[in-house]
C-alpha cells in the first residue's frame, strides 16, 4: 500500500487563554485521517470549527499540543517536508513593496533554482495565472482576486506534490472562482494532492474526491460528498399542474407550494403512490416526480445547528482510515 | 504513485546562508522601498546648515563642533532606526501573516530571524555609510584638510556601528516575544540603562546595603556597557583610541549579539503563529 499524501494522527491543540493563561481552549480535538495521493481533499466546518487551526499545524507554523501528522511519509516538524508542501494562507497578504515577479522570485530562492530557472519559472506561472500583464506593478496597487491569484501562484511555485489551501474561493468574483476550480482540477489532473478548506459547499461538491467535516474542532465525518447526502432519508418531490375549477386537496395543502400555476408537493417515499393516485382523482397533470436529495449544504447546516461535540446521525458512517 | 514523480529539492540542495541571505536582501530592499533612508535628506541638510553656521560663529573650533556634531547625529539616528524597525522585524511579519507563506517553506526560523537581523543591520550600515560621508564633505566645506587623526572619526563610527547592531538584537529580541510598544519600551530602557551601566555599578559600591550592591552589580553585567563604545569625544578632541579597546568593543558585540540571537532563536522557534 503506498504511503498517504497526508496522514494525520490524534492531532490535538490546546490553546492557553485568560490573562495567567492558565485555562486552555481546545481548538483541534485528536483529528485522525488520511489523504491519498492525487486526491482533491475538502475540509468543510463552521467558523472555529478548527479548519484553519489544522492547516496551520500540517504546515508548520503552530506546533501541536499532542499527536502527530505526515506529509508524504515525513513528519510535521522534519525542515525537508516543506519542500513538499505549498500553502495559500486564508486572506493571503504580500509584502506589498513587491511586484509579483519580485515576491515569486523572492520566494524561489528558497528552493534553489538557479537565477535562469527562476526566471523562467515566475514568467510561466505568472502567466497562467494570468498576472503576466501586471507583474511589474506593486501588490499594494493589486486588488483582491489578483492577491489571490499571486497567492496560488506562490503555492504551487515550486511544483509541491502537496497544496494546502485556506479558502481559496473566499472573496472572489464568479470568474475568479472559476479560475480557481480549474486550476485545482489542472492540479489534480497533474497528480498533485490539494487540501483545501471552504466554507463554499458548491465547490466543495463540484471538485472534491472527498471531504471531512470538523465542527467544535472534531471530525464529524469523512466521505465523498455523493456518501454522505446519499446517506440522507429522501423525501419525493412531485411537481403537477390542476385544472383551473380544482383546489389542492385539504390533505396535501400544508405541503404544497404553489410556484405560478404549478405546485410543488414535498412528501416522504414510502406516500408517494398514494398521493399520485389522490392527484389523478384531483385530474392533476403530472409533471414530473423526483428524489430530494439533501445537499452538502443541509447536511452541513444541520451540523452547525446541532451540539458542535455530538456526532452529527448515528447513520453516517465515518469513514476513517 | 510514484513518489519520484515529484522530485523535491530539499534544504540540503540550498547554499549554506543562502535562506538568510536572501531574507536580509528582502529586509534591506523593504527599508529602501520605504523609504527609510530619506532620513539622510535630513542629516544631509543638518551637516550642510552646521557647516554654514559654524563658518560664521566659530574661529578654530569648526571640527570639533562639525564632528561632534555628525556624529551625534549618526548615533541619535542610527539609534532611532535600530529601535523603531528593529521592534518590527518580527512582529510586523505576525501582524501581517506575511511570515505565514514564508515559513511555510524550507526555511528554519533561526534563518529567517539571522536573516531579518542581517537586513536591517545592512541597512544601518549603507545609512551610516552614507552618513558619515556627508560629515566628510562637511568638514571639506568649511576648508579644513583632512588630518592624520581623522581615522579617530571612522573608529568613532564603526564604535556607533557595533553600538547599533547591539541595540537592533535587543529590538529583535525582545520583538520575538512582546508587543511593539513593549519591545521599544525594553529596547530603549536597556540602553539608557547601558549607556549608564559604568555610574550604576559605582553608586553600588558606595552604597551600605549589600543587596544593592550586588542588584547594581547585575545590572551592570547583564546590560550592553554602551559606555564603552562612545568615543565621539576622543574623535572630536583627536585622542589617540587604544587598539585594544577596538579589539575589546569588537568581542563584546559580536558575543552580546550572538547570545541575543541565540535566545530569539529559542523563543521564536517554539512560538506559534496565530
Amino acid at each position: 500500500m503506498s504511503t498517504p499524501a497526508i496522514e494525520i494522527v490524534g492531532l490535538t491543540k490546546d490553546y492557553p487563554v485568560g490573562f495567567w493563561r492558565r485555562r486552555s481552549r481546545r481548538a483541534l480535538d485528536n483529528l485522525s485521517l488520511a489523504v491519498d495521493s492525487g486526491e482533491i481533499f475538502g475540509f468543510l466546518g463552521p467558523n472555529g470549527a478548527g479548519k484553519t487551526t489544522t492547516l496551520k499545524l500540517l504546515t508548520g507554523l503552530i506546533f501541536p499540543t499532542s499527536g502527530t501528522a505526515r506529509i508524504r511519509g515525513r513528519l510535521i516538524d522534519d525542515i525537508g517536508m516543506h519542500s513538499e508542501i505549498g500553502y495559500l494562507p486564508e486572506q493571503p497578504y504580500f509584502y506589498d513593496y513587491l511586484t509579483a515577479r519580485e515576491l515569486l522570485d523572492y520566494y524561489a530562492r528558497f528552493s534553489n533554482y538557479t537565477a535562469a530557472e527562476r526566471r523562467a519559472r515566475v514568467g510561466r506561472l505568472l502567466e497562467r495565472v494570468g498576472l503576466a500583464s501586471a507583474a511589474d506593478l506593486q501588490l499594494r496597487k493589486y486588488s483582491k482576486g489578483m492577491l489571490q491569484r499571486a497567492g496560488i501562484a506562490q503555492a504551487i511555485l515550486h511544483d509541491p506534490p502537496v497544496i494546502f489551501l485556506d479558502e481559496p474561493m473566499s472573496g472572489l468574483d464568479p470568474l475568479g472562482r472559476r479560475e480557481v476550480r480549474d486550476t485545482l482540477i489542472e492540479l489534480r489532473k497533474q497528480g498533485r494532492t490539494v487540501f483545501f478548506s471552504t466554507h463554499i459547499l458548491a465547490d466543495a461538491e463540484m471538485l472534491c474526491d472527498r471531504v471531512a467535516v470538523l465542527a467544535g474542532g472534531k471530525l464529524q465525518g469523512v466521505g465523498a460528498p455523493g456518501d454522505i447526502v446519499s446517506l440522507e432519508v429522501h423525501a419525493m418531490e412531485v411537481l403537477f399542474e390542476l385544472p383551473p375549477s380544482h383546489e389542492v386537496p385539504p390533505v396535501f395543502a400544508p405541503n404544497v407550494t404553489r410556484i405560478g400555476a404549478r405546485c410543488r408537493l414535498e412528501i416522504p417515499e414510502p406516500e408517494l403512490y398514494a398521493a399520485l393516485d389522490e392527484l389523478r382523482r384531483c385530474k392533476a397533470r403530472i409533471l414530473s416526480v423526483s428524489a430530494v436529495r439533501p445537499t452538502l449544504e443541509d447536511y452541513f447546516l444541520r451540523l452547525v445547528n446541532q451540539q458542535p461535540n455530538k456526532p452529527l446521525r448515528s447513520g453516517l458512517e465515518v469513514a476513517l482510515r | 504513485m510514484n513518489a519520484g514523480v515529484f522530485a523535491t529539492r530539499l534544504p540540503g540542495d540550498r547554499a549554506v546562508g543562502a535562506a538568510p541571505v536572501s531574507v536580509a536582501v528582502n529586509t534591506f530592499r523593504e527599508a529602501v522601498r520605504d523609504r527609510v533612508l530619506y532620513n539622510l535628506i535630513f542629516f544631509a541638510l543638518l551637516m550642510i546648515g552646521a557647516a554654514i553656521l559654524v563658518g560664521k560663529i566659530s574661529i578654530g573650533i569648526d571640527r570639533l563642533v562639525i564632528v561632534n556634531l555628525g556624529l551625534s547625529a549618526i548615533s541619535l539616528m542610527g539609534l532611532v532606526m535600530a529601535v523603531f524597525i528593529g521592534v518590527g522585524l518580527v512582529s510586523k511579519e505576525m501582524e501581517k501573516r506575511t511570515l505565514y507563506t514564508l515559513l511555510a517553506r524550507p526555511i528554519r526560523r533561526w534563518e529567517f530571524l539571522l536573516g531579518k537581523y542581517a537586513g536591517l543591520l545592512l541597512t544601518l550600515v549603507v545609512n551610516t555609510s552614507f552618513m558619515t560621508l556627508g560629515l566628510a564633505a562637511a568638514l571639506l566645506w568649511v576648508g579644513r584638510p583632512f588630518v592624520q587623526t581623522d581615522w579617530l572619526i571612522l573608529v568613532a563610527v564603526y564604535f556607533i556601528l557595533l553600538e547599533l547592531a547591539i541595540v537592533t538584537a535587543l529590538a529583535l529580541f525582545f520583538s520575538c516575544f512582546t508587543t511593539p510598544m513593549f519591545s521599544t519600551l525594553f529596547t530603549l530602557g536597556i540602553y539608557l540603562t547601558g549607556c549608564f551601566a559604568g555610574g550604576i555599578r559605582e553608586f553600588g559600591d558606595l552604597s551600605q546595603s549589600t543587596g544593592l550592591k550586588l542588584f547594581a552589580r547585575v545590572i551592570y553585567y547583564l546590560v550592553p556597557n554602551f559606555h564603552n563604545f562612545n568615543a565621539i569625544a576622543a574623535a572630536a578632541h583627536g585622542v589617540k583610541i587604544p587598539a585594544a579597546l577596538i579589539a575589546q568593543n569588537t568581542l563584546y558585540a559580536a558575543l552580546y549579539v550572538a547570545l541575543l540571537l541565540i535566545a530569539s532563536s529559542a523563543i521564536f522557534s517554539g512560538r506559534n503563529l496565530k
